[in-house]
């Protein structure tokens, strides 16, 4: 399959990420956007780790192109779950104090 | 990567500290101590004394310029310390925790400064990030707190999702995550290369808060407890400047034309609705949250002109910046109103504090003998040598002017208004360290040599 069908099925999921953020008012939700877009990146990666894998392979057959994105899929992981812990625990913090997790509610409590 | 190790030992070292003891008086001890050492060892990798030889497979470099980076952030953080450690106490019970939070933020600055490759510029990026979104949230009752944690947090993550897609489009176009291999000249601009250039340029621009992706920031420096924003706003902002700095220099280096006029519409924009916005300001703590928006404009005539003479300026606007704005942070924690009026008669209560407040901010505002100037100077001369765009420096001038305006508020209310005296609990070694802050920022406002020597050295 070409790389190209990758490029737009993470392209769109970044999108409809992004569109999330920007447009959905619930804290986990957004979160959940924000995850998706990180998803969409790691997809890209791994597409990517492939194609520049076998463009490596027809050269040298004892290539090790393309491995390193897969690495970094990996890091890209492993700082998503850390971030879910801290933003999680920031989202029931706030939840606490306002029974809500509506952002929106925050703003309206400036000045 | 001595300071790598041993900021992100220190860390834990900090936790641990937090169950030995509660007094918190010793964990300022520990933190300074493990602060003065991480400089030392900053120093003795600046010298060629390695503690460790570890094999990077060139992922990330430690250069004089790096180093002398670091060794400023450290000793930044340092008066830091001393000057805002007695305070934390009030934010919360886990002091030494926030001191380990604010290590592992000198980690990731620290990789940040020596980075090589995207892998490294995003690990250095989330390390010095998501520690601050605790320390931006750390005030758990404060639904003012709470907003600032939630906001950093949701733009942080956001940014960062941006980055990263901007990094696997490059790795895409170029098949590695190198900036070496990513900057190959004009030749290689191909729809991937310029779609991730954009998306780094995004994302970046939310971490350094230039406009237009500095609508967090008031919010945030505003919500966040003030121990917390000194901080923010001083050495994590000047780190994300180095990166930003960095990773469009090694990167990008050799495509300059192609982006610049981007970067000079981010630059003018940011200088002005810091500026322009900043005199409209009632709280202190807001004017500072958008005059950090206007000292990023002029960081970005660094980026802008992309000359050695822009990447010296860096170094000493980093210094110049983070010294002043620690040392009022520090004076504006103390105090009980954070509005103009609460500074109204200080000079006849604090006489010492309101000359050593008038420093700071005739160092921002950029007034000559100060450090502030030069560093004005060193990024005007660097956007003039550049070259082709003269208008973004009548711009830079013209907003420079304007600032003066908003830092004189302050001294005219402290110098020309009478007020009660709120009785702030300064002690001398408070005031010593102001003092050295204050030298600090007149030596280099004198001798600027004296820091940008080492970049030779």
């Amino acid at each position: 399959m070409p790389v190209n069908y990758y490029i737009f099925l993470s392209v769109a999921l970044f999108c409809i990420g992004i569109a999330g953020v920007l447009t959905r008012r619930n804290a986990i939700v957004v979160f959940m956007c924000i995850e998706l877009m990180l998803n969409a990146v790691n997809l890209l990666l791994v597409a990517f780790s492939k194609m520049h894998h076998l463009a490596g392979l027809a050269l040298d057959p004892g290539s090790t192109a393309g491995t390193e994105a897969q690495l970094f899929v990996f890091f890209i992981m492993v700082v998503a779950a850390a971030e879910v812990t801290v933003g999680l625990a920031i989202i029931v913090m706030m939840y606490r104090n306002i029974h809500s997790v509506d952002i929106n509610f925050l703003n309206r409590l400036k000045h | 990567m001595n300071a790598i190790i041993l900021s992100a030992l220190w860390g834990v070292v900090m936790m641990y500290t937090g169950v030995v003891t509660r007094n918190t008086r010793n964990h300022g001890v520990m933190a300074i101590i493990g602060i003065i050492l991480l400089t030392i060892a900053a120093w003795l990798e600046f010298v060629g004394v390695q503690f460790f030889s570890i094999n990077l497979s060139g992922m990330m470099s430690f250069a004089p310029y790096s180093l002398v980076f670091m060794m400023v952030m450290f000793v930044c953080t340092l008066l830091y310390f001393i000057l805002s450690g007695p305070d934390m106490k009030d934010v919360g019970d886990q002091v030494s925790d926030y001191y380990a939070l604010i290590f592992f933020v000198l980690t990731g600055v620290s990789i940040v400064a020596a980075f090589k490759t995207l892998l490294m510029l995003f690990i250095g990026i989330e390390i010095m990030t998501i520690p601050l979104y605790i320390l931006a949230a750390s005030d758990k009752r404060n639904l003012k707190s709470n907003e600032a944690g939630l906001k950093y947090f949701l733009m942080g993550t956001f940014s960062t999702g941006l980055m990263l897609m901007g990094i696997a489009l490059l790795y895409g176009a170029h098949g590695t995550f190198f900036t070496d291999g990513i900057n190959l000249g004009m030749a290689a601009v191909s729809p991937l290369t310029t779609a991730g250039l954009v998306l780094l340029m995004i994302s970046m621009a939310f971490k350094v808060s230039a406009a237009p992706f500095h609508f967090w920031t008031p919010d945030v420096y505003d919500g966040t407890p003030t121990v917390f924003t000194s901080f923010m706003a001083t050495i994590v902002k000047a780190a994300a400047f180095f990166a930003f700095l960095r990773l469009f220099e090694n990167a990008f280096g050799k495509m300059h034309v192609q982006w610049q006029l981007l970067i000079a519409i981010i630059t003018a924009a940011t200088l002005l609705i810091g500026n322009i916005t900043a005199v409209f300001q009632q709280s202190v703590k807001r004017m500072l949250a958008y005059s950090s928006i206007a000292q990023a404009g002029f960081m970005m005539l660094a980026l802008f002109a992309l000359n050695s003479t822009g990447k010296q300026g860096l170094i000493l606007y980093a210094a110049a910046y983070s010294l002043a704005t620690i040392g009022i942070f520090a004076v504006l924690v103390r105090m009980k109103d954070y509005t103009f009026e609460g500074f109204n008669g200080l000079s006849k209560h604090e006489p010492f504090l309101s000359v050593m407040l008038t420093v700071f901010l005739l160092s921002l505002a950029g007034i000559p003998l100060t450090a502030g100037f030069f560093a004005k100077y060193y990024m005007l001369v660097a956007a003039l040598k550049n070259g082709n765009m003269f208008w973004l420096v009548i711009v830079a001038v013209l907003c420079a002017a304007v600032s003066i305006y908003y830092y004189f508020k302050v001294i005219q209310s402290m110098f020309f208004k009478e007020g009660a005296n709120t009785g702030m609990r300064t002690g001398g070694v408070f005031k010593a360290t102001l003092l050295v802050a204050a030298i600090l920022v007149i030596a280099l406002g004198i001798h600027p040599d004296w820091l940008l020597n080492l970049l030779t050295y």
